[in-house]
C-alpha cells in the first residue's frame, strides 16, 4: 500500500493542471496529507520483522528486453525516508499557503519533486531509481527560477548543473553495474560478486555522483546558493528531502553494490565528511544572510550523515539514516522560519537588519519555533538531532576515534553560529524603529511548524521508534557481512 | 503508574505549559502554585526515603534506546535526595524574589524540571539529556531579561558550558564503546580496574573534567561566571548559584571521582592547587569588586572551591583514614546544601537593594542601618552564614571539609584557610560601607522590608539557624551514602 504514496502524489499533480486556481492549494494539501497518512499507516501497520529486508511490494515487467522492471520494495530505511518525505511535503504546502503567483504550477512542480522522491526511496530497480532521481531535478529548477528570490537564476542554474553532473556520474556507475552483472534488479545486484578492479573505480564514481546531491564537501557549493534562492517550500524540500536522495543513493546503491570498493575508499569519505562538518560550520559563522547560515548548517549536518556511512558499522549507518530523518525535519523547520515567517513579513534576511526589529516581541510564536529548531540543530538532547548524532558518534568511535574529537569541535562551532543567528534574528537589542506593522503568524504556519516540532521532539525523546526499524535493515546489508 | 520521581520531573514541565497559556500577570502565581506541588512531592520522597538503606531507592527503570545503551533509569540516594530538596527550596525562593514575565516563568520551570532530572537520573544518556536541558532556558533568561552586557555574558555562558558538555559527551561515548554500559552504578563498579587503557583514559578524563570544571566552575574555567551572575535577573542568579552550580559538583562526586580514581590520584596535588586557587583568588577578586552582585558572584566561586578541596583531598588516596574521608565528604555535601541556601539568600538581598535604589555599587549606599534596620539585620545573618560563623549553616560544612582535608593535605588546607580570612574581610567591609557610617544622601528614601518580603526572609533565615544549630536532620539524609562512598574511594 505504501506504493500509493507515489501514485497519489502524481495524481494530485495532474489534477492540479486542470483544477481551478482557488482549489490549488487545497488539492496540494489533500495530496500531501494523503501521502503522509499513507506512510504513517504503513509505519504503524507493517510488522517490524518485515522491514529487516528490502522486500518487494510491486513487480511488473516494463521493458523486458533490457531487463527493466517497475519494481518497488520496502525496508526500514526506505520507510523512514518515505515518512520524512511525507512530513516535509505536508508542512511545505502549509508554509506555501501565501503563494499567489501561478499557484497551480507552483504546487504542480512541488508535487512532482515529492512524487519523484517517494519513487527513489521505494525503487528496487536501478533504472527506475535513476528515472525518479532525474525526475526530481527539473521541477526544482522551475521552482527556484520562477518563484525564488535573491539571485534566483544563478542559484537555479548552479543547482541544476551540479545535479546533472552528479546524475551523469551515477549513470556511468549504473551502466558499469548493468553491463557487468546483466541485471538492473537491486536484489540481484546486491548478490553479484563484482570484480575488485571494477569496484575500485565504479564505487567512487557512483558514490560521488550521489554525494553531490547530499552536499559532500567540496562539491557542496550548490546547496547554500540553491537554498537561498529557492522559495520557502523549495528550500524545505531541498534540504528536507532532496539532499537525502543523494545520501540514500550512496547507501542503497553505491555501498551495497560495491562493498569492497566501499571499504577501499571509506577513509577518504570520512575525511571529506569531517572537513565538511567543520568547514561548513566555520563558514556559517561568518554569514550575514539568515538563509545562508541555515544553508551551510545543512551542509554541516549532512557531513554527519556521510561520516556515519563511512564508519561501516551498523550503529554508525543507522545513526546516519536517523540523521537523514532528523535533518529533514529540522532543516525544514529552520527554513520555514527564515523564509516564510521572517522574510515574508520583514523583507530582509540580513542578520544586522533583523537585530533591530526585536522580532521576539512581534512574533513570539516564530521566536519559540526558532528556539526549538536551533536547539534541535545544535544537538541538544531531547531533540532528534542529538539522538542521531550520538548514534553516529558511537559508531565513529569504533572506526575513527580521532574523527570524533574533530567532529566535537565542529559541534561547538555549530552551536556558536546557531546561537549567533538566533540572537541576532530574534533577540536583538535596540528598540524597534517605529512600530512597523508585522502580520501575525497564520494558522497554516502554526500547523506546519507544530507538525515538524512534534516530529523532532518525538523522535528525540523516543528514537527507538525509528531505530528499531532502521537497525535490522542496515544489518542485513551486504557490506557489513 | 507514574513513579514519584517522574512526577517530580514532569510537574514543572506541566507548569511551564500552563504558564505559557496563562494570562501574563498570573504567570508567577501559577509557577509558585506548581512549586507547592513539587515541594510536596519532594517531602513525600524524603518521608519514604529509607535513610539506613544502602544504594539507590525508588528506582524507576524502563527500556528507552537499547541500541545505544540508554535506559530510562531514575533513582535517589542520599546525595540525590539532598539536591532534590535543595532545588525544591531554592526555586520558590527565586520566584518570590522579583516580578517575572510569563516567558521567564516558563523557562525557569523548564530549568527546574531539568535539575530534578539531573539529580535523579542514573544512566548517562538520560542524565546528559537533563544536564543540557537547562542550558537553553538559562541562556534565554540571561539574554532576554538580563542587565547590561547581557549579550556577551549569555553567549559566553552558553559556549563555555556547551564546549565542556561536548567534551564530556565524547568521552562518555568512548567509555561506552569500551565497556558497553552507560549505567552509573555499573560504571562505578568498573572504575576501580580502570575504564580505559593508556592514553584514552587520560583523554576521557580530560574531557569529563573539562565539562564539569566549567560547570562548577573551578579556577581557571570560571571566567564566564561573574559576567553571567552579575547580569542575570535576581531570581535567575539565585537559581544559577543555588542549584545550577551544584550540577557540576554533583557530577564530580557521581562520575569523575568513582570513574577515574587512578587519574585523580596521580593528579591530586595539581587538582588541590586548582581548588585552593579557586578559594583564594576568588576571595581576593571579591574584595576588589565594587559591584555587590559581582562580589557575591566571586564569593560563590570561593565557596564552591571548598567543595572541590574536600573532594580532591579525600580522593588523594594517601594514608587517610576512613573517618577523615567521611568527614570531608559529609562536609562537601553539607556545603553543597548550605552554599545553595546562603548564596541564593545573598543574591536575594542584593536584589532587594537594587530594586530600591536602582544601583548596586557598594558605594551607592551608606548608613542603611538608620533607615532599614530590619533589612540590614536579616541581611547580616546571611552574610555571617556565608563567612562561616558557628551557629549558622555555613560553618558546619566548612569545618568538616577543613577537618577532613587537613589530615590528608595539610599544606593545601592551610593556604585555603587564607580564603576564609579574606572572605571575612570582604563581608566586614561590605557591612561597614552599607549599613553603618553616615547616612548617604542617596539612601535616604530607601524603605525597609515590606510584609511580603518578611514572609520570604523569615523562613529562609530560620532554616539557616536550624541547620547551623541542629544539623543532624540534614546529616541523616546522606549519612549512609557518605559511608558507602567513602568506602568506595578508600
Amino acid at each position: 500500500m505504501i506504493a500509493w504514496t507515489i501514485y497519489l502524489t502524481f495524481a494530485g499533480a495532474i489534477v492540479l493542471l486542470f483544477a481551478p486556481r482557488v482549489l490549488a492549494r487545497w488539492i496540494a494539501l489533500a495530496t500531501t496529507a494523503a501521502g503522509f497518512a499513507t506512510s504513517l499507516i504503513a509505519f504503524f501497520q507493517i510488522p517490524i520483522v518485515d522491514l529487516a529486508h528490502f522486500k518487494t511490494i510491486v513487480r511488473v515487467p516494463w521493458v523486458p528486453m533490457l531487463g527493466m522492471e517497475y519494481h518497488l520494495a520496502l525496508d526500514g530505511i526506505s520507510l523512514t525516508l518515505v515518512l520524512v518525505t511525507g512530513l516535509t511535503a505536508l508542512s511545505a504546502v502549509l508554509f506555501s499557503w501565501d503563494v499567489e503567483h501561478r499557484q497551480n504550477e507552483f504546487f504542480f512542480w512541488l508535487l512532482l519533486v515529492v512524487a519523484g522522491s517517494y519513487g527513489v526511496f521505494l525503487s528496487a530497480d536501478l533504472f527506475l531509481l535513476f528515472v525518479f532521481y532525474e525526475l526530481v531535478i527539473v521541477p526544482k529548477y522551475f521552482l527556484i527560477a520562477i518563484w525564488g528570490s535573491t539571485n534566483k537564476e544563478y542559484g537555479a542554474m548552479k543547482l541544476t548543473l551540479y545535479s546533472f553532473f552528479g546524475g551523469a556520474l551515477v549513470f556511468i556507475g549504473i551502466i558499469a553495474a548493468y553491463v557487468t552483472a546483466g541485471s538492473l534488479n537491486l536484489h540481484d545486484l546486491a548478490e553479484f560478486p563484482f570484480p575488485l578492479q571494477l569496484q575500485a573505480w565504479a564505487f567512487p564514481v557512483l558514490f560521488v555522483g550521489f554525494a553531490v546531491l547530499a552536499g559532500i564537501w567540496p562539491l557542496h557549493t550548490w546547496a547554500p546558493t540553491g537554498h537561498v534562492a529557492a522559495p520557502t517550500a523549495g528550500s524545505m524540500l531541498l534540504a528536507g528531502i532532496v539532499m537525502k536522495l543523494g545520501a540514500y543513493g550512496a547507501l542503497r546503491v553505491a555501498m551495497n553494490l560495491f562493498p569492497q570498493g566501499f571499504h577501499m575508499w571509506r577513509n577518504e569519505i570520512a575525511v571529506f565528511a569531517v572537513v565538511g562538518i567543520v568547514y561548513a560550520a566555520a563558514v556559517a559563522l561568518r554569514q550575514r544572510d539568515l538563509k545562508f547560515v541555515i544553508g551551510y548548517s545543512s551542509v554541516s549536518h549532512m557531513g554527519f550523515v556521510l561520516l556515519g556511512l563511512a564508519t561501516a558499522n551498523a550503529l554508525g549507518i543507522s545513526g546516519s539514516v536517523l540523521q537523514m530523518f532528523s535533518h529533514g525535519v529540522i532543516a525544514a523547520l529552520l527554513f520555514a522560519v527564515a523564509g516564510r515567517m521572517v522574510y515574508r513579513r520583514t523583507h530582509t534576511r540580513d542578520l544586522d537588519e533583523l537585530s533591530i526589529l526585536q522580532l521576539n516581541r512581534a512574533l513570539p510564536f516564530a521566536a519559540f519555533t526558532f528556539v526549538v529548531a536551533s536547539a534541535a540543530s545544535m544537538g541538544i538532547p531531547g531533540f532528534s538531532g542529538f539522538a542521531a548524532e550520538i548514534t553516529i558518534l558511537i559508531g565513529t568511535w569504533k572506526a575513527y576515534p580521532l574523527a570524533v574529537w574533530i567532529t566535537g569541535a565542529g559541534m561547538v562551532l555549530v552551536a556558536a553560529f546557531t546561537l549567533r543567528a538566533l540572537k541576532k534574528s530574534f533577540f536583538g537589542d535596540s528598540q524597534p524603529a517605529g512600530s512597523a506593522t508585522i502580520d501575525p503568524i497564520t494558522a497554516a504556519e502554526k500547523w506546519g511548524a507544530g507538525l515538524l516540532m512534534f516530529a523532532t521532539v518525538a523522535i528525540g525523546i523516543y528514537p527507538k521508534l525509528l531505530l528499531d526499524r532502521i537497525m535490522p535493515a542496515v544489518e542485513s546489508m551486504r557490506f557489513l557481512k | 503508574m507514574v513513579g514519584i520521581i517522574t512526577a517530580l520531573i514532569l510537574f514543572p514541565l506541566l507548569g511551564a505549559l500552563f504558564v505559557g497559556t496563562a494570562r501574563p500577570n498570573g504567570a508567577r502565581g501559577i509557577a509558585l502554585g506548581f512549586n507547592v506541588f513539587t515541594a510536596i512531592l519532594a517531602l513525600i520522597l524524603w518521608r519514604d526515603f529509607d535513610t539506613a538503606a544502602v544504594g539507590l531507592q525508588m528506582i524507576e527503570r524502563h527500556t528507552w534506546i537499547p541500541a545505544i545503551g540508554a535506559e530510562y533509569l531514575l533513582g535517589v540516594d542520599g546525595l540525590s535526595l539532598l539536591l532534590v530538596i535543595l532545588t525544591s527550596i531554592i526555586f520558590p525562593f527565586a520566584f518570590l524574589a522579583q516580578r517575572m514575565e510569563r516567558g521567564a516563568c516558563a523557562l525557569m520551570l523548564v530549568m527546574q524540571s531539568a535539575l530534578y532530572g539531573t539529580f535523579t537520573a542514573q544512566n548517562f544518556v538520560l542524565w546528559f539529556l537533563f544536564y543540557e536541558m537547562s542550558l537553553i532556558p538559562a541562556f534565554l533568561l540571561i539574554r532576554i531579561w538580563g542587565g547590561d552586557k547581557r549579550d556577551r555574558a549569555a553567549t559566553k555562558f552558553f559556549l563555555y558550558t556547551f564546549l565542556g558538555s561536548v567534551a564530556m559527551l565524547l568521552s562518555f561515548l568512548g567509555i561506552y564503546l569500551a565497556k558497553g554500559t552507560f549505567d552509573f552504578a555499573a560504571l562505578t563498579a568498573l572504575g576501580k580496574t580502570g575504564l580505559l587503557a593508556g592514553d584514552m583514559a587520560w583523554l576521557a578524563f580530560a574531557g569529563i573534567f573539562l565539562g564539569l570544571a566549567v560547570k562548577v566552575p573551578l579556577f581557571p574555567f570560571h571566567t564566564w561566571l561573574p559576567d553571567a551572575y552579575e547580569t542575570a535577573p535576581t531570581g535567575v542568579s539565585m537559581v544559577l548559584t543555588g542549584v545550577l552550580s551544584k550540577m557540576g559538583v554533583y557530577g564530580f562526586v557521581r562520575l569523575l571521582l568513582p570513574l577515574f580514581p587512578n587519574q585523580i590520584n596521580i593528579l591530586a596535588p595539581w587538582l588541590l592547587a586548582l581548588a585552593v586557587c579557586s578559594i583564594v583568588f576568588a576571595a581576593l577578586a571579591a574584595w576588589a569588586q565594587s559591584d555587590l552582585k559581582r562580589m557575591v558572584a566571586y564569593l560563590s566561586i570561593n565557596h564552591l572551591g571548598y567543595c572541590m578541596l574536600g573532594l580532591f583531598a579525600l580522593s588523594a588516596r594517601s594514608t587517610s583514614s576512613l573517618i577523615d574521608m567521611q568527614a570531608a565528604l559529609s562536609g562537601v555535601f553539607m556545603q553543597i546544601f548550605n552554599h545553595g541556601l546562603t548564596a541564593a539568600a545573598l543574591f536575594y538581598y542584593v536584589g532587594l537593594l537594587e530594586q530600591r535604589r536602582g544601583l548596586r555599587g557598594i558605594n551607592d549606599f551608606g548608613g542603611l542601618m538608620q533607615r532599614t534596620p530590619l533589612l540590614c539585620g536579616w541581611m547580616s545573618v546571611a552574610m555571617f552564614s556565608s563567612l562561616g560563623l558557628p551557629g549558622l549553616n555555613g560553618f558546619i560544612g566548612e569545618f568538616l571539609i577543613f577537618k577532613g582535608s587537613f589530615a590528608v593535605a595539610a599544606s593545601f588546607t592551610a593556604v585555603a584557610a587564607l580564603g576564609l580570612l579574606v572572605t571575612a574581610v570582604v563581608f566586614m567591609r561590605a557591612m561597614q560601607t552599607l549599613f553603618s557610617g553616615p547616612l548617604a544622601e542617596s539612601s535616604r528614601a530607601i524603605v525597609d522590608l515590606t510584609p511580603s518580603e518578611k514572609l520570604v526572609v523569615v523562613p529562609v533565615t530560620l532554616l539557616m539557624f536550624a541547620v547551623g544549630i541542629a544539623p543532624q536532620f540534614v546529616f541523616n539524609i546522606f549519612n549512609t551514602t557518605v559511608v558507602q562512598m567513602a568506602r568506595l574511594f578508600a
